[in-house]
This record gives C-alpha cells, structure tokens and sequence, in this order.
C-alpha cells in the first residue's frame, strides 16, 4: 500500500506564500484548538486527551508526552515548559521547517502544552544557528501576544503564559534535556546527573518538562480532533503522523510527511524520488540520525515506527534517513561521524570523552590503510565500554553505530587492514 | 574598547528577561559579537563584570559553545557543514575548491579581510546539502558553479 494519497496534517500550511504569518494560520483553523483547550477542557482533561492520543515524542526518545507531563507536579507554584528547538542530530531538518514555515502551529501546540502542565512561562530554546528560525518564531511571538493569544488572560480565559526565545550558541549536546537546561542557566552545556529528573528539579530548580518541536506540533491536532481519531493514524503504540527527513544519495531529498510506519522503501524509492544515480545501488540507510544503528540494503524492507525499527535492531530516532549509494566507504562514513562526537563531547564523562578521540585515531589510520586487524575488535571493545557508562546518552549515541557499521561491514573494515585499500568505489564528484 | 550605548541598552533589557540574571550570559556575548564580530578577551571581561560573573566563568561558556569567536572573522565568514550527509554529496570537493579559489585553510582569513573559512558540524541542513552557512544566511545546495558566484558577489 503506497501513501501517495495521505494529506499532510502537520505540513498542511507549509506550501502557502504568506504561511509564517498569523492570518494565513487563523484562517487555515489556526488556534481553534487552543481556544477550545482553554474555554472547554480542564488542563487534566488536555493532559489525558494527549496520553490517549499516544503521541510519542519526536526527538528521538519516543517516551509517551502525556505521561512526561503527567509526571510535573499538580497544582500551582512555579513549574516551567520548555521547546527543545535545538535541532542538530546530523540528518535531522524537520523542526526547522516547522518553525520557519508555520510558526504559529508550534506556538499554539506549545501554549496548550503549558496549559496542560500549569507553566505560567515557557521557555523555547533554539539552535543559535537558526537564525531565520528565531527571527520567523519572536515576530510569530510578538504577533500571538498583540492578539491576545499569548501572555496576560489568553482569550479571555484567565490563562497567563509568556514566552520567551532564547538562543543557543552552536552545541550539538544541548539537544540533551539538562545539557539543555543547564545552557538556559548561562552555562556550559554540560548534562545532569538523573535523579532527580526535570520533571522534580529542572530550569532553576523547578519542576520542568522538555518537549521538541514536532511533538508540540501535534498537539493541536489531538485537541482539536480527539485522541480516538488521533491514534487511528499509524499503527497501534505507534500513532499519528510524522515527519521523515531523507538526504543522501536519492533524487528528490526533503522533509516528508507520512503517518508512522510509512516502509524504509516507500519512503526511499517513491517519495524520495529512489537512487540519486542509475549506477549506483542502495548499499545502507541511516533511519534515525546519525546516532542509530546502521541498516545494510538487505535488511531495509522495514516499517518506519518505532516499535519495528527497535525490533530490527536500530531506532526511528529523529527519523534522520540518511541513503547511501555503493559509491561511500563505511570506514570513512564513520571516521566521519567519530569526529563529529569527539567535537561534540562536553567532556564530562572519561569514557565518552576519552572514547571518542581513541574512536578517530583508530578510524583515522584503518583509513589512512595503517590499521591492524585487532583495531576491529579494539573499536568493539570501545563501544562496550562507553555504552551505558556515561551521565548521558551521547556516548551510546556514538557507541551504538560504531559498533554496527563495524559488525554489518566487517568485511570492509578487514580490507582496509589487508589491502590498505577500500572495497567501494567512489564516485566521481557528484555535482 | 566598550559595547555601545545601544548594544549596552540590549544587555541591560536582556538581563531583566530572565528570572536569573546569570540567564542572560549567551544573550550578552550574542549581542557583543554581533558588534564587534568576535569576543575578545577584553570583553569577556567586560561581561564579567556587568554580570558579577568570575572571569573564568565567562571564558568557559565561550570556550565551550562553537558560535562565539575569539578572534575577527573576515567580513564574510564561511561555514561549510563537513557531517555525514553534506560529505555524501560532495562537501569535500567545494571545501577544496574554496580553498583553491581563496589561498586559505580552515581557520584562515583572507589577507584582504573579505573571507574567512571554517568547517562546522551539522547545521541541520542535510536535505539541501551541500551547504553553508555565511554569517547568518544559510545557502543551500551548492555546486561548484553557484558557489563561484556567490563568492565573487560578496565584496
């Protein structure tokens, strides 16, 4: 079954001129459901509408959005909601768009989500390098509060909630939710240990849940539509519609819309306009980011849901598909990402910090064709000691490919040790 | 040499958005790097004590986050994305035409002060790759030819 009729939900805006602006968004329904939130439905009833729903969030997790909220403290004191607009999992171009196409359905899932948690002041904190982004969200802002949809009495209802945008400075770690918190303090991004979790101690001590940007963009969509008609999108624990990110080697790569559990294949091969060229072969996928477990050719016939890409050995992650031809060298794909989370690092950790410079120089000289044969099982090695060890999760993020491009592609990686050479051939440069 | 009257203005109203002060910090080296086009030393200085912060607190939130500079840029600053999807089409190629076409490496500024070049990480970007950021704009699925353009229009 091909979704080639499926009406985006989430992206239904984006095509539109004049998209970003508050009248193009009032009058494709915007802020319907924000005012039906308010007016018609207590935080608690939000709160189980959204569990119902089965919304899992987008970042990468998937953990149930309802049940992180239901985990804040009820009643009132102060307790903060704060946007993770920090997107930079290398494959990952979803929420940019989102914000810089149709801010305001950010905004008005955002508003509901402090509603349904009590947060009097919301907090969205976004990439630094968003430059667009920021300026497109603040006027989007600014535009919400002259309307009477943000700030003081939202709509008459008595509802107070200001927003705030605050910007990173380019740092890949403070997609992490205390990495997060922490830089929203003015420091270092450096993650924080777990217990407590935000949720008791978060943004200045203070009870706080952290949601991406495509998580809140659902929201209105469950308010407006009901949690039964919500989960009747997708497949059972894996509900509603998702954006896919493709790039790589394929025609036509962009940001696409499916329900969950939309196939790898479909994606890859209709939507995505299939192999960028006739010569050369799907050889892996990259489904969730570049922190997943890489999926060889033959293993790609796979539903795009959470539950079956755990179930084949890898995560939907941020749904970063990244499509490589015959033409790439694994060795020199993951030499890539290695120096990616050695910059990345914050450093805390030993074994991460530590882990990922050993990963780049091993990478490096199996590359340079100056490996051993033990540096395969010495990679391995690595990634057991770094998984699991570490306050948070990049150092699995790191461990978990590098221990999967070693074991799918070991062959290639042997070759580099005997032949000194690569098995693939490149291509000659692509453009 | 102080931030201006105006920057000044900006910083004051920044620190009074958030509940903690101390908040602000990334704000307030955003604003002085947008004047000056890098934090010195002697700003961070500056910052410091505006915001009673140590000094060394100050220099540790600029040495860990890749956006703050500590030396001028030229006046355009290339940021080419060298992660995985900008690699797989072709970032290595126009990274070398660049610095074929410039005389410099990464980290190097043009005698002339118009360009300056580094590599970054992912800019979230991927399914235009192969991309880069110049100051503040994005641009976007580069070839070769576009790239000569674009370079030759920036004086």
């Amino acid at each position: 079954m091909s979704h080639d009729a499926y009406s985006p939900l989430l992206l239904k805006n984006i095509h539109r001129a004049d998209s970003a602006t508050l009248a193009a968004y009032r009058e494709s329904g915007g802020y319907r459901a924000l005012e039906r939130a308010l007016k018609e439905m207590s935080p608690e009833q939000v709160l189980e509408e959204v569990k119902a729903s089965g919304l899992r969030g987008r970042g990468g997790a998937g953990f149930p959005t309802g049940m992180k909220w239901s985990f804040m403290p009820k009643g009132e004191g102060e307790k903060y909601l704060v946007l993770n607009a920090d997107e930079s999992e290398p494959g990952t171009f979803k929420d940019r768009l989102l914000m810089e196409r149709d801010p305001h359905l950010v905004l008005e899932g955002f508003l509901i989500g402090c509603y349904a948690v009590g947060c009097r002041h919301g907090y969205i904190y976004i990439r630094g390098e968003f430059v667009h982004a920021h300026r497109v969200l603040l006027k989007a802002v600014e535009d919400a509060r002259a309307a009477g949809l943000a700030g003081k009495n939202i709509l008459g209802s008595g509802f107070d909630c200001e927003i705030t945008l605050y910007r990173g400075a380019g740092a890949y770690i403070c997609g992490e939710e205390t990495a997060l918190l922490e830089s929203l303090e003015g420091k270092r991004g450096m993650p924080r240990l777990k217990p407590p979790f935000p949720a008791q101690v978060g943004l200045y001590g203070k009870p706080t849940s952290v949601n991406n940007v495509e998580t809140v963009a659902n929201v209105p969509l469950i308010v407006e539509m009901g949690s039964s008609w919500y989960a009747s999108i997708g497949r059972p624990k894996n509900t509603g519609p998702k954006l896919y990110c493709v790039s790589g080697h394929v025609r036509r790569p962009g940001v696409y819309e499916f329900p969950l559990g939309v196939p790898l294949k479909e994606l890859v091969f209709e939507h995505a306009g299939g192999m960028l060229r006739k010569d050369r072969p799907l050889k892996a996928v990259v489904p969730g980011g570049s922190s997943v477990p890489i999926l060889p050719a033959e293993k790609c016939d796979v539903l795009m849901d959470f539950d079956s890409l755990a179930a084949a050995g890898t995560m939907l992650g941020s749904a970063g598909v990244i499509v490589m031809d015959d033409s790439v060298c694994m060795v020199d794909a993951l030499l890539n990402l290695a120096r990616f989370y050695a910059h990345e690092s914050c450093g805390q950790c030993t074994p991460c910090r530590e882990g990922c410079g050993w990963y780049v120089q091993i990478l490096d000289r199996l590359e340079r064709g100056e490996g051993k044969s033990s540096d395969l099982d010495l990679l391995l090695d690595l990634s057991d000691r770094i998984q699991g060890n570490t306050i948070c999760p990049l150092g699995d993020a790191v461990a978990m490919p590098v221990r999967s491009y070693v074991n799918v592609f070991r062959d290639e990686f042997q070759h580099h040790v005997t032949q000194k050479r690569c098995l693939a051939k490149p291509a000659t440069a692509s453009r | 040499m102080n931030p201006s009257e105006e920057t000044r203005k900006r910083i004051d109203a920044a620190i009074k958005e958030y509940p903690r002060p101390r908040s602000a910090l990334l704000a307030v080296l955003h604003l002085i790097q947008a004047e000056r086009g890098y934090v010195a030393k002697e700003d961070q200085e500056w910052v410091a004590q505006r915001m009673q912060l140590p000094s060394a607190e100050v220099a540790g939130v600029v040495s860990f986050y890749t956006m703050f500079r500590t030396a001028p840029p030229g006046r355009h600053h290339l940021q080419v994305c060298r992660t995985l999807s900008c690699q797989l089409r072709g970032c290595r190629e126009l990274l070398q035409h660049i610095r074929a076409k410039l005389g410099i490496a990464e980290g190097g500024v043009t005698p002339d002060g118009r360009f300056s070049l580094v590599t970054v990480e992912c800019l979230g970007s991927c399914g235009t790759a192969p991309m880069m950021q110049v100051n503040d704009d994005y641009h976007e699925n580069l070839t070769r030819d576009g790239l000569d353009a674009l370079l030759d229009s920036m004086k």
